[in-house]
Formats: structure tokens, C-alpha cells, sequence
């Protein structure tokens, strides 16, 4: 059925062909049903590239990306501008979480305030971050400063309202149940509340990082001299296109990266939940 | 050996409790001067139509919801709210979804300052006594609806309560594990020597478990009535005088 099937060596005893031949098939097919259009498109993208199809000075072979890619982390200068942008969108959305989770979990829980901060935090969360990029640079200054706040200024929002929305869909019944048993509204806090909002957090966290991520490469593209986001703009400006692709793939691997974490603390911390899977 | 001698606590005075909610504009009586009084270990089925303020009453006793007028009295104590020596089972099991069975159990302990060692291995005991011993390390959302109710039972009986407080308990659950569950809650009740308050709309469960039945009527005009369930234990569904008295509650509740 699969490629695998094919590949079977010939040496495995006849009497256990049958079986192996099911189970590499299986392995095979499980493979190929995950992995198969990832591989079919780079296939496409080096027929197309090496045939002529597109213009190799754009979209170069798979061969001379990774070898830009080798000499930048190699040489150090993709290094350093992965080093930078880590530590401008680290820096931003760590200063988020420890803003956005403490914020979140006391506004859920106090109604009046929460009502009252609604609509100012919906108009914040309305208005685009790139948008008020130019303000904070009038602000801040063109320098770390102002890229930075632009990026925990768009990271704050998804992770503060998800917080509050995790806080506000506890089961009330949870509550009572806890506070029929005499549960002081500081353990009513830490043991229902909190835990209960875990999921909702993620949401909001696994959100944040993708903006982050957004953020940064603007941020980095409008004025920086450093980061992945400038070196994208410095290649294709120099036209050194397989420089420009090693940069576009390490920012892509910088966002799976981010996810990946983030999927395997939620696995962690939410077992008990069917859906966190 | 001398377990009459012990001095039973968990004694119920009801006294003038009144209770309306706002509603539409006005407002809805659903209590007006309730006298009533629990004997210690005493079994006491609350049974009424939709609407007839069990729950209220219930969640009164429970000290979660304040009377507008009058008192609940506990062993001569006037109830503000929760209390150490209640504990409520609700319709639904109300399992916190990130805690074991045993978590779970063990929570009600731990929020009356119980230390966590201490609390598991009462835990332990209490979920052996329900029959979940196999399922101490299930997650509520592996459970059955029964099973998941047992663990909530459990949970009310491992702080040792005087008097336990169930709001139709077995409601959501099917014919036949409401049964067995019956038959349960009858052995607990015998053993545990609790004071037992029990809301529920199954007539037969009022019958099989009760000492007494107390009949909110639909209009609020009527005075609640109180009726005796004199027959020995175990009791039995089919026998005469068990149907006879099911008849006349049935009579009585579409009376009012
Ligand atoms: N918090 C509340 N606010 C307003 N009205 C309420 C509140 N709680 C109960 N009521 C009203 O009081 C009345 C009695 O409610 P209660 O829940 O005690 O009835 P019940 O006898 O338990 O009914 P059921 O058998 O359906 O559970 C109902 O009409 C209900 O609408
Ligand atoms: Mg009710």
C-alpha cells in the first residue's frame, strides 16, 4: 500500500513476512498520512526550483537555503539575530505573562472591576499594536524600548482577556460545593478556581505567542539593524535570497518551537481534561 | 456494646423560617413561617412539587442561603452559615475534574484544615465504604454518573457530618443504579448513625428511607404536613402497607 511495503527487507523469515509486512505497512501509512504533504511540498518546491519552473533567485533550491542557513548559524551572524529576537520577544511576552495572568485572575474575579475595565480593555484589544508602533517609538525612542512594549502591548490582551474569561466560567457550583465544606475563600482560590482556569490561560498563552511572534518581525522589519526580522529585509534588499529563506525558516521554527512547549506544559498540567490532547 | 448510652448530636429546630425571592416586579413567597423540628438521627424525606422551595429549605439548613426571617437552630445553635457538623450531597456530583477520586474525597477534609496525609488515609477508608476502592486514582471524567455520585457521597461521609443533607441525590442517575444507591444510602444511614435530610420527587425513596416525610404544598396558603412512615426495617417496595402509604402521598401532594 505504502512505499514501506516495498522497502521490507527480503531477509525477515518467511513465517513472519506477513505480520511485519502489516505492521511497517501500518507504521508506513501512519507516516505518510502526517507527514506526506510536508514532503510532497518540498519535493514540489525543488522540481520546481531545479527544473526552472520559478526563478531559482527566488525560490533557490532546498540545498542552497540550508547551506545559507549552515554558514549563518556556522559564522554566527543568523545566531545573533536569533539571539536578539529571543530575547526582544522573550523579554516581551514573559513581562505579559506575569502581567496578564495576575491581572486576569483578579478581574474575574471582582465583578465591578471588571465592568468597569470592559470596554476601555475591548477598545486596547480593538486598537491594532502596529498601528500605535509609531506612537511608542515617539514615546520610547526608536530602540529596544519601543519594540519590546509594542510586542508585550499586543501579547497582553489575548492572555489578560483569556484569564478573565478562564476566572469568569468557573462552575459556580464548583464554588459551593467548596464553600460548603467551610473552604476560606483563599483556598476557594487556589484549589477551585485557579486550576479551573488552567485551560482557558492556555488558550490565551498559545494566542500570545503566535502575536508575539507577528510583532516581532514587524517590529524588527520597521527599525532595527538586528533581530530576523531586519535580516529578512537586509537579504532581499541585498538580494542574498538564500540568506533571506534561512531567516524566513528559523523565524518559522522559532513559532513551532514556541507552540510545541507551550502544547507540552498545557499536557502537563491539564491530564485531567479529556480535551487536552 | 452501649451505643444508645452515646450522646447523639445532630438535632434540627426549625423555627418561623421564611424565605421570597424578588421576582418580576414583586415578590415570590417560598417559605412563610416554617416551624419543624429533627430528632437526632432521625431520617427526614422532603418531597413537594417543582417550585415548592425544597431545595431553599434545604439550602437553608446548609447554612448557603439566609432565611429572611426566623431560625435554624443545631444541637440548640443557631445556624450562620456552613457549619462542620453538615454536609450536603447535591444532585450533581460536583467532582472537581482535575482531582483524582481520592483528591476529590480528601478535598472536604483538606478544606476543613484536615492536613493532606491525614485526609487521604480517611479518604482511603471512606471510599472503600462506598465501594470505589478499585477507582482512587480515576479521574471524574472516567467515571459512570453512579460512580461519580458514590465518590460525592463519599466525599460528604469522610468529614464525619451529624447531620448530611441531600438534594435529590439519585435524581439524575437510571432506575437501577438509583436502586442499588438506595439500598446504599439506607446501610449508611443505619451505620453511620446520621442525621439524614433527604429532598427528593421519588415517593418510594421517601418511603424506603425515611422516618418521616414532610409535604411542602404547591400554594402557599396550605400548612406543610408532616407524615410518619411506621413500618420496620429493611423495608420492602412491594409489601401492602408500603404501597398503601405511597398512595397517600401521592394523594396528598395532588391535593395541594
Ligand atoms: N436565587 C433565587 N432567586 C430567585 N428565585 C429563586 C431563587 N432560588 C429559588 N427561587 C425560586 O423559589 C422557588 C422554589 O425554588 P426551589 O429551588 O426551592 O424549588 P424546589 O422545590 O427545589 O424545586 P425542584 O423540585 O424543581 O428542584 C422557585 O419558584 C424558584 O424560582
Ligand atoms: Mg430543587
Amino acid at each position: 500500500m505504502s512505499l514501506h511495503v516495498l522497502d521490507t527487507p527480503a531477509t525477515a523469515p518467511p513465517s513472519q513476512v506477513p505480520a511485519l509486512l502489516h505492521r511497517t505497512g501500518a507504521a508506513g501509512a501512519a507516516i505518510l498520512s502526517r507527514w506526506g504533504l510536508l514532503l510532497a511540498f518540498l519535493l514540489l518546491w525543488q522540481v520546481a526550483s531545479v527544473q526552472g519552473w520559478v526563478s531559482a533567485s527566488v525560490l533557490p533550491p532546498l540545498g542552497t537555503i540550508a547551506g545559507a542557513l549552515w554558514r549563518g548559524i556556522v559564522g554566527g551572524a543568523l545566531l545573533d539575530d536569533l539571539a536578539i529576537s529571543l530575547q526582544r520577544s522573550g523579554l516581551a511576552f514573559a513581562s505579559a505573562v506575569g502581567l496578564g495572568i495576575p491581572l486576569g485572575l483578579l478581574m474575574g474575579q471582582l465583578r465591578p472591576v471588571e465592568r468597569a475595565l470592559d470596554p476601555i480593555l475591548q477598545l486596547f484589544r480593538q486598537t491594532s499594536a502596529l498601528a500605535l508602533y509609531p506612537v511608542f517609538i515617539l514615546l520610547l525612542g526608536l530602540g529596544e524600548a519601543s519594540k519590546v512594549f509594542v510586542i508585550f502591548w499586543a501579547t497582553l490582551f489575548p492572555i489578560l482577556l483569556a484569564t478573565i474569561g478562564g476566572v469568569k466560567e468557573v462552575d459556580a457550583k464548583l464554588i459551593e460545593m467548596a464553600r460548603s465544606y467551610g473552604a476560606t475563600r483563599a483556598t476557594v482560590f487556589r484549589r477551585v478556581i485557579l486550576p479551573a482556569s488552567v485551560p482557558q490561560i492556555f488558550v490565551g498563552l498559545r494566542l500570545s505567542a503566535t502575536t508575539a511572534l507577528l510583532l516581532l518581525i514587524a517590529a524588527e522589519m520597521i527599525g532595527a539593524n538586528r533581530g530576523l526580522g531586519f535580516q529578512v529585509m537586509n537579504a532581499q534588499y541585498n538580494f542574498q535570497v538564500p540568506l533571506m529563506w534561512a531567516a524566513i525558516l528559523l523565524l518559522a521554527l522559532l513559532g513551532l518551537a514556541a507552540n510545541a512547549v507551550l502544547v507540552l506544559l498545557q499536557r502537563r498540567l491539564c491530564r485531567w481534561s479529556a480535551d487536552a490532547r | 456494646m452501649g451505643a444508645q448510652a452515646i450522646a447523639r448530636r445532630g438535632e434540627v429546630a426549625v423555627r418561623g423560617l421564611s424565605k421570597s425571592f424578588a421576582l418580576a416586579g414583586g415578590r415570590l413567597n417560598v417559605l412563610r413561617g416554617l416551624d419543624l423540628d429533627i430528632r437526632a438521627g432521625e431520617c427526614l424525606a422532603i418531597v413537594g412539587a417543582s417550585g415548592s422551595g425544597k431545595t431553599t429549605l434545604l439550602r437553608m439548613l446548609a447554612g448557603l442561603e439566609s432565611p429572611d426571617a426566623g431560625e435554624v437552630r443545631i444541637d440548640g445553635v443557631p445556624v450562620r452559615g456552613v457549619g462542620t457538623e453538615r454536609a450536603v450531597i447535591f444532585q450533581e456530583p460536583r467532582l472537581l475534574p482535575w482531582l483524582t477520586v481520592l483528591g476529590n474525597v480528601a478535598f472536604g477534609l483538606e478544606a476543613r484544615g484536615l492536613p493532606p496525609p491525614e485526609a487521604e488515609v480517611r479518604a482511603r477508608e471512606t471510599i472503600h465504604l462506598v465501594g470505589l476502592a478499585d477507582f482512587e486514582a480515576a479521574f471524574p471524567r472516567q467515571l459512570s454518573g453512579g460512580m461519580a455520585q458514590r465518590a460525592g457521597i463519599a466525599r460528604a461521609l469522610a468529614v464525619r457530618p451529624e447531620i448530611l443533607l441531600l438534594d435529590e441525590p439519585l435524581g439524575a442517575l437510571d432506575a437501577m443504579t438509583r436502586m442499588t444507591l438506595q439500598e446504599e444510602l439506607a446501610r449508611i444511614w443505619r451505620d453511620e448513625r446520621v442525621t439524614m435530610i433527604l429532598v427528593t420527587h421519588d415517593l418510594e425513596e421517601a418511603i424506603l428511607l425515611a422516618d418521616r416525610v414532610l409535604v411542602l404544598p404547591r400554594s402557599k396558603g396550605e400548612r406543610p404536613r408532616l407524615v410518619d412512615v411506621a413500618l420496620a426495617r429493611p423495608r420492602d417496595r412491594s409489601e401492602q402497607n408500603f404501597v398503601a402509604l405511597r398512595r397517600r402521598l401521592m394523594a396528598e401532594l395532588s391535593l395541594h
